[in-house]
């Protein structure tokens, strides 16, 4: 490479470059803001993720690899890339007023956040282990500091070392599975990877293993079931406004690389790991939802449900092997993702809304259900949204979660799983009792909440409430949408 | 190929020998009439109060954890330096970058006083 | 090749049973002393995979660096004993049923399969000096590279944030 290649290759990856200089140039000019006025960072930060958003919206249709294959540009990046852009949107308006009343707030918040979602945008576009894993590192460190923001607070620093604890033994089990693929085909490379083992020559038996533990490092990540221990606590014991934002963006980047590393390098391997991924699959979808029922506290509720909702989206991954479902895997895995965005903002937006710090009068710190009574009468507006929020997720039309539960399970037989998706189905059955059971105490008991005033929670409540309901209706494009971002090799 | 590690592994051994002799040798010759008083702890010749080890300041391990992420900072040196002439202007580009990032760490923790000692 | 095989199953049979001195030794410092010399050991083997740049890495920053955080850290706990029995008995059991699960599966993964291994290019003399390193680190793996010192910076600004520093000095 010469310095010209190196400029035309930072190009390439533009919304990546600009996000990371932004996020150095922020960090140091949070220094100089005043403590009292931290708005101004938490505002450069989301200015720097919509030019980021314009310039990876602008760019979309290109094709291409860079960096000497590290990184692969194409229309699943793209679309990846949205999703994690708006949820560090969606992160910032969720936290800004929260972190000033916990009393939490800092700079470093946003700087952290923003450097997390470079992490996840070379995550979707990584075509190489070596990359992945760089990138799995930078999504998930800040996490690990985010979950621990509110130091001393004992419940944040038990959730950032339980969180760091874990995601470090995943890590491990990442790199040994790395380490055993290159052993198995001599590259890291995903294109190599796929042309060594069709032109044979590979040991079937390391890679096996290899793939197998690489679903692990990133089983933990997105939380399936056997790999799920640490997310009620962690979520619990983070700041809500860091759940939020880890509850979607890192199980999105963890899908993000299931998906590319599985479809396009181990389809050979499907035989051996179809049982697998439905085993994980209907465990996690049982397992998620069944513990789900007994949580009053919300947030270990919401956590147990994003267990659950990785089990979905797991169950696209299934059929991965099969050339002609292939691309409806990658298309409606992508789908979900963007309605459990949508959805779970909404969600932890209302959630974040009625949380307050105990002993300001009440006895109560707003997470459990009971705290909910009422709110239907109070607060028509965020009742609806947190109504609509529960709805996506169980998949009652009109909602994005329906359209989006739908595509899946059509992949899943489509494939040949008729087992799995009746699973699925039964599951989210299940899964209604106790997400209705939210909706039943806001509107069928007496009660009076508090809730916060803070335009931005109240916006993003809203707004991606209205988004999971108006969507859902033109959700034929936005799947076409996703349908273009099949995984080739470039 | 291993052959020219030789002088370091010949210096270990005599290293470790040297050491262990002297000791063997102080333990031999060396005259030991341990009393009680002798053989506890010393401490500025008051009576030892409490365990041995104290817990310490937060500030030991944060800057530990600085002398971690510059020592591996400067192991990312050592291979550029070796071919720097090859690289030329295209290698002093990319270790600028990477310096640069690593600066703004560098501003950053010493603007938040982490290398000051209270 | 001979002497190779000889200091190889030396080296192994130290390293392992300074990873198992860490592992079962109740006393802090006396693990840290016996990850030293485990550390030591990886590097000298190292060595003799034709990988100095990694035996160097290996003993700058692991037995260097990082074993002066952990000495650092168990100071800091000032637990230096471990208490004896563990929290959760059944923990152990579990954890020796599912570790030898994990072997079977593995040993038998590997045993259906006719053992091939892949062709790949014999590698040349040197491959793993500092120079070679560096060739392929700043052209081939130059993204990785870069990426590399921003984890490093978010490491930084993570341990100036958990350890609690609030806000910037106001005196230069």
């Amino acid at each position: 490479m010469s310095l010209n290649d190196l400029l035309v290759n930072l190009n390439l990856i533009m919304p990546i470059t600009i996000l990371t200089a932004w996020a150095c140039v922020l960090l140091l000019v949070d220094l100089f803001i005043p403590k009292e006025r931290k708005g101004i960072t938490a505002l450069l930060a989301a200015l720097g993720l919509l030019v980021a958003l314009a310039l990876v919206i602008s760019r979309a249709g290109v094709a291409t690899s860079a960096f000497n294959g590290m990184i692969m540009i194409d229309g699943f990046a793209t679309f990846m890339s949205v999703i994690f852009l708006f949820s560090g949107l969606a992160g910032i308006a969720v936290a800004y007023d929260y972190l000033i009343r916990s009393g939490i707030e800092r700079g470093e918040y946003y700087v952290l956040l923003l450097f997390s979602i470079v992490g996840m945008m070379l995550m979707a576009a990584a075509a190489d282990l070596i990359m992945v894993f760089l990138a799995l590192e930078l999504l998930s460190i800040p996490l690990y500091v985010l979950a621990g923001i509110a130091v001393p607070r004992p419940d944040s620093e038990e959730a950032a070392l339980k969180y760091f604890l874990l995601g470090a033994f995943a890590s491990g089990f990442f790199l040994y599975g790395t380490a055993l693929v290159y052993g198995a085909t001599g590259s890291t490379a995903l294109t190599e990877i796929v042309s060594a083992t069709t032109s044979g020559g590979v040991n079937l038996s390391f890679l096996v293993i290899g793939a197998g533990l690489i679903l692990v490092g990133l089983g933990f990540k997105v939380a399936v079931v056997p790999f799920h221990m640490w997310t009620p606590d962690v979520y619990q014991g983070a700041p809500s406004s860091v759940t939020a934002f880890m509850a979607v963006g890192a199980k999105a980047a963890g899908f993000a690389a299931l998906l590319r590393i599985f479809v396009l390098a181990f389809p050979p391997l499907a035989m051996d790991l179809t049982p697998v991924l439905w085993a994980l699959a209907a465990f996690t979808m049982i397992i998620g939802n069944v513990i789900a029922i007994a949580q009053r506290n919300i947030k270990r509720m919401l956590a147990y449900s994003s267990i659950a909702h990785a089990g979905y989206i797991m169950m696209a991954l299934v059929p991965y092997g099969q050339g002609n479902v292939a691309a409806d895997t990658v298309a409606s895995a992508l789908f979900y993702l963007l309605a459990y965005m949508l959805t779970s903002f909404a969600a932890w937006a209302v959630v974040i809304a009625l949380e307050h710090n105990m002993g300001e009068g009440r006895d109560t710190d707003g997470l459990s259900l009971e705290d909910y009574s009422g709110l239907g009468q109070k607060q028509p507006a965020l009742a609806a949204a947190m109504t609509v929020a529960m709805l996506s997720f169980i998949g009652i039309p009109p909602t994005l979660g329906f359209v989006g539960k739908f595509y899946l399970l059509r992949t899943v037989i489509e494939g040949g799983f008729p087992g799995l998706a009746l699973i699925g189905l039964l599951t989210s059955l299940v899964s209604a009792y106790y997400y209705l059971r939210v909706v039943v105490y806001m509107y069928m008991r007496d009660g009076e909440p508090v809730v916060r005033r803070e335009p931005w929670l109240y916006f993003t409540a809203l707004a991606t409430a209205v988004g999971v309901v108006v969507l859902s209706i033109f959700s034929e494009p936005l799947f076409n949408w996703a349908s273009q971002a099949v995984l080739k090799l470039i | 190929m291993l052959l020219e590690y030789l002088p370091i592994a010949v210096l270990l051994i005599l290293a470790l020998l040297l050491a262990g002799i002297v000791i063997a040798l102080g333990h031999m010759f060396g005259p030991r009439h341990p009393t009680e008083r002798k053989s506890m702890p010393y401490e500025s010749g008051m009576r030892p109060i409490g365990p041995g080890t104290r817990r310490m300041p937060v500030h030991f391990y944060l800057v530990a954890v600085l002398f971690i992420l510059f020592d591996i900072e400067v192991m990312f040196f050592l291979p550029w330096a070796v071919i720097y002439k090859k690289l030329g202007v295209f290698g002093l580009v990319e270790m600028l970058i990477f310096i640069a990032i690593l600066g703004v760490g560098y501003v950053y923790v010493w603007k938040m006083g982490a290398l000051e000692w209270e | 090749m001979i002497p190779d095989m000889i200091l190889f199953i030396l080296l192994a049979i130290v390293a392992v049973t300074s990873a198992l001195g860490m592992l079962l030794s109740r006393s802090a410092v006396y693990s840290a002393l016996n990850l030293v010399l485990n550390f030591g050991t990886v590097a000298v083997l190292y060595l003799l995979l034709g990988a100095p740049f990694i035996a160097l890495a290996q003993i700058t920053v692991y037995a260097g660096a990082i074993m002066v955080l952990f000495l650092f850290v168990i100071m800091l706990l000032g637990v230096e004993q471990l208490r004896k029995g563990s929290a959760l008995p059944w923990q152990q059991t579990l954890a020796i049923i599912s570790g030898l699960l994990l072997l079977a599966l593995t040993a038998y993964v590997i045993f259906i399969r006719p053992m091939t291994l892949p062709q790949v290019s014999p590698t040349q003399l040197g491959f793993g000096t500092p120079g070679a390193i560096g060739e392929i680190l700043f052209n081939k793996y130059l993204l990785p590279f870069e990426v590399t010192s921003v984890l490093l910076l978010v490491a930084m600004i993570g341990a100036i944030v958990l350890t609690g520093k609030r806000e910037p000095k106001t005196k230069t």
